[in-house]
């Protein structure tokens, strides 16, 4: 018999309360996702009131604020903290984004931080992004040509350098593809819009002398097709980058060109 | 100690660190046929070279002549005599090859009307040595540093390279003065593992975090620094610590020196481009030293603008639409998101950011580890690179765009004579035992810490110390007061505190670990400043105003083994390393 029920485990229950220590009248109520595990325990959700009237604009400031003044054992990512590095992405009352360039005067109420949706989860914010990885290895993820010449670089326009705009700029931060539906339901053959947008990103390079090759690559009914351009990729960017048009662009590729 | 179990693995090299050194050197070696690890705290693409803006240097004379030999007076100059020539000039002549390189590696360079890869001006870039501004900066937009990680991770997946993520290094198995190996945390299940390699290659990057405003990630703690001078090993010119004039006031981002490069420039409150009474030649092109002198003078004078009149104005909106557009479209993100401004209308407030460490592991051309025992002497086993390392080619202040090339310049140079010195697969030495259990002994110390201190409280004391008491501008009893304090922090670790008792991504710990690291290297920071009674490069002394070449031209070797400190000095190297290029003598620095 085939079990349709959940897990027991996949329950998320009512975690610990933080009251505000600080006396403070600029209060908000910050509901986080917990899970240790080492623990065996089912995941919760913590609430923290956080002093407001002490804390900087980003999302990430009130994490940062909880662990060093609250609770230190909250674990997330976090590097850079001016969007750059991809670390911190989260979502964030009910968006994807980086912790770090989220302003939380953009959530309304009380303020829920959850992992990156539909990943595997290694602790508390902590989302496992190992798949991802290996489909961004899958892609080939370098640049093949076949010049000798050692002396110079290779030679491009500034019209072919441009096309790369738009794609060399990702941060590989996930939040595109973890908000992407079809990622949800095939994201173990699906490429999704992060490693397609990398895709799009070589074949596109006009150094590249592997294009035709690239593009049968992907050019498969799971890899490609399952994007159904529902756009959430495009809206859940925080680099403000496209991946639908990319996708697009691959599948304008292939249906008008000999590949 | 409690008891863990410990997975051992055989490597012919161990990379320690993922950004662009790391990543440059994994490439090499795994070219070479030796079997690498390459072990990181986070994910390679997620690693601080990722924020580099401006560019990278190399004598590629895309836009203009341009002489590696240029190249490297500027640098020589710029370092303020304390770079070791030898090293400098294999940095310049070996640049434009390894910047070619990564063109063929992929990165996406921006480009000349010809295709060329496009060069942009960079402070204390100049031609015909000294005279006149060169475009010597390779740039992809404003982004560099980014696109170079990302074309360098390619290439390591390129060759198979075997990574070992979110992995925490622990410390250094050293066997008779010789590195055989390290040990280090599996965030992601908590296990134990423990490296054994012929060589180990640090490259964990620069500590900018002992300060409290940085341009830094929170992971640039420097834990490679920290776990040499636990195996009792010097760090070198620690007291230089690199200003950058264009941070974002209040938060610290970094605006790419490639504004000013695009012709941006700096304006008090009275309206003045004040840059032009200190360097009236470069202007706001001067070395970052003395830009971020003149911003602190100015501000000290009361000319800083704002209600605390505490920073000064960056203006661009005066540049052309498509120069912005299409050569700074990061930092007018970074404006928006970080200070509310439309770069295209009003100008960025910016302040003096920690940036850089000249400082670190000393080490050799061919990124060999020294130490002075007697005379000096190469560390068997152990190679540093990237800001972990003081090649030094940087000396007291770095040029902007000659850390990315020093990156995959010293990155290169790691692995060639990893393959000379490492012959593939050869049998391990067995380590003592004692190794593995003092450094498993640390760990257990401090994830059962059960004071009063958090960790968070500690670290934030430490940054308020140096930031008051090691700046900009340096005096003698400052920096005693900042030796003293910083000892104070010190010993708050006895009673320090770690709430989370997990091994599985117990990120209390981490930062606890992290903290470790950073104090030690904060009290040879400040007592390796405290020592140099002079004025040089980044580093300034109101009290010692001039460079004393006849008692200082000595690069400072710090060893530090938790609170005390044993200070020396070694000869800068004053020859050059072939006689393609003449030795440059010291002369007075003006730009």
């Amino acid at each position: 018999m085939a079990q349709i029920s959940l897990p027991k485990n996949s329950t998320v229950n009512k975690g610990k309360y933080y009251k505000d220590q600080t006396g403070s009248k600029n209060i908000r109520k910050v509901n986080v996702y917990r899970w240790d595990p080492s623990t065996e325990e089912n995941p919760r959700i913590d609430t923290y009131e956080v002093d407001m009237d002490n804390c900087p604009s980003k999302v990430l400031d009130i994490l940062n604020k909880i662990k060093n003044e609250i609770d230190p054992s909250l674990a997330y990512r976090r590097s850079c903290a001016h969007g750059v590095c991809g670390s911190c992405a989260m979502n964030m009352g009910g968006k994807n984004g980086l912790a770090c360039t989220t302003p939380h005067t953009e959530i309304d109420g009380e303020i829920d931080i959850y992992p990156l949706p539909h990943l595997k989860v290694k602790r508390d914010l902590i989302g496992d992004l190992d798949g991802l990885y290996k489909q961004y290895q899958s892609i080939e993820p370098w640049l093949k040509n076949n010049s000798s010449k050692e002396s110079t670089e290779i030679f491009q326009s500034k019209e072919d350098r441009a096309k790369l705009d738009g794609a060399y700029e990702c941060i590989m931060c996930a939040c595109c593809s973890t908000s992407c539906p079809s990622y949800w339901w095939n994201g173990d053959k699906y490429l999704g819009p992060a490693v397609l947008l990398q895709a799009y990103r070589w074949i596109v390079d006009s150094r590249d002398d592997e294009r035709k090759a690239r593009l049968k690559k992907v050019a498969d009914e799971l890899k490609l097709y399952r994007c159904h351009t529902i756009l959430n990729c495009t809206s859940a960017c925080p680099k403000g980058l496209n991946p639908a048009k990319a996708i697009a662009e691959i599948k304008k590729m292939l249906a008008t060109a000999n590949v | 100690m409690g008891s863990y179990n410990i997975i051992d693995h055989e490597y012919d090299v161990v990379v320690l660190g993922a950004g662009g050194s790391g990543l440059r050197a994994a490439v090499g070696l795994s070219e070479a046929g030796l079997k690498t690890a390459c072990i990181s705290k986070v994910f390679p693409t997620r690693s601080h070279t990722s924020a580099a803006q401006g560019g990278i240097s190399a004598a590629l004379g895309n836009m203009g002549e341009d002489d590696w030999r240029w190249h490297m007076y500027d640098t020589v100059k710029g370092a303020d005599w304390l770079g070791d020539q030898d090293s400098i000039e294999y940095l310049c002549k070996e640049a434009p090859k390894a910047v070619l390189e990564l063109e063929k590696y992929g990165v996406p360079f921006s480009r000349t009307d010809e295709g060329k890869i496009y060069q942009r001006p960079f402070g204390g870039m100049t031609k015909n040595y000294g005279n006149g501004i060169v475009q010597r900066t390779c740039a992809a937009a404003d982004r560099t540093g980014h696109a170079i990680l990302h074309t360098l991770y390619g290439q390591a997946l390129k060759h198979n390279t075997e990574f070992f993520i979110e992995y925490f290094a622990l410390d250094l198995l050293m066997k008779d003065g010789e590195c055989k190996g390290l040990i280090a945390w599996n965030l992601n299940d908590g296990t134990i593992h423990r490296f054994r390699a012929h060589t180990v290659i640090i490259a964990t990057g620069g500590y900018g975090k002992v300060y409290y405003s940085a341009t830094s990630a929170h992971t640039c703690t420097g834990d490679g620094n920290a776990m040499v001078l636990r195996a009792g090993l010097p760090l070198q010119d620690m007291e230089f610590v690199q200003f950058h004039p264009t941070g974002i006031y209040g938060h610290g981002t970094l605006i790419s020196e490639g504004v000013r490069g695009e012709g941006g420039y700096l304006v008090n409150s009275k309206g003045e481009r004040f840059m032009e009474r200190y360097a009236p030649n470069a202007k706001d092109l001067a070395s970052r030293d003395v830009v971020s002198r003149s911003m602190s003078i100015e501000i000290n004078e009361g000319r800083g603008v704002g209600e605390e009149q505490d920073h000064v104005h960056l203006h661009l909106s005066h540049l052309d639409k498509s120069v912005i557009e299409n050569r700074l479209p990061g930092i007018t993100e970074a404006a928006r998101l970080f200070a509310n401004v439309d770069v295209t209308k009003e100008p960025i407030p910016v302040v003096p950011t920690v940036h850089y460490n000249m400082g670190g592991i000393p080490t050799n051309y061919k990124a060999e580890v020294l130490t002075v025992n007697g005379s000096e002497k190469t560390v068997p086993g152990l190679m540093a690179i990237g800001e972990a390392a003081c090649v030094s080619v940087h000396g007291a202040n770095r040029l902007g765009s000659n850390s990315l090339i020093d990156l995959v310049v010293f990155g290169r140079a790691a692995a060639k004579r990893a393959a000379e010195l490492v012959k593939p697969g050869s049998p391990h030495e067995e380590i003592p035992e004692t190794e593995t259990q003092k450094c498993l002994d640390r760990f257990d110390k401090l994830r059962n810490a059960q004071g009063d201190n958090s960790t968070a409280e500690l670290r934030l004391a430490m940054q308020k110390t140096m930031q008051s008491k090691c700046a900009v501008f340096r005096t003698e009893k400052n920096l005693e007061e900042g030796v003293n304090e910083i000892r104070k922090t010190y010993d708050g670790m006895d009673s320090i505190s770690v709430k989370d008792r997990s091994l599985v991504f117990n990120t209390d710990l981490v930062e606890t670990l992290e903290f470790d690291n950073l104090i030690r290297q904060a009290v040879t920071t400040v007592d390796s400043a405290y020592h140099r009674k002079e004025s040089r490069g980044a580093h300034a002394r109101e009290d010692y105003p001039k460079r004393d070449d006849e008692k200082f031209m000595q690069h400072t070797l710090a060893w530090c083994d938790g609170k005390n400190t044993k200070i020396t000095y070694r000869p800068v190297h004053k020859s050059t390393l072939t006689n393609e290029v003449q030795y440059f003598p010291p002369q007075e620095r003006v730009y």
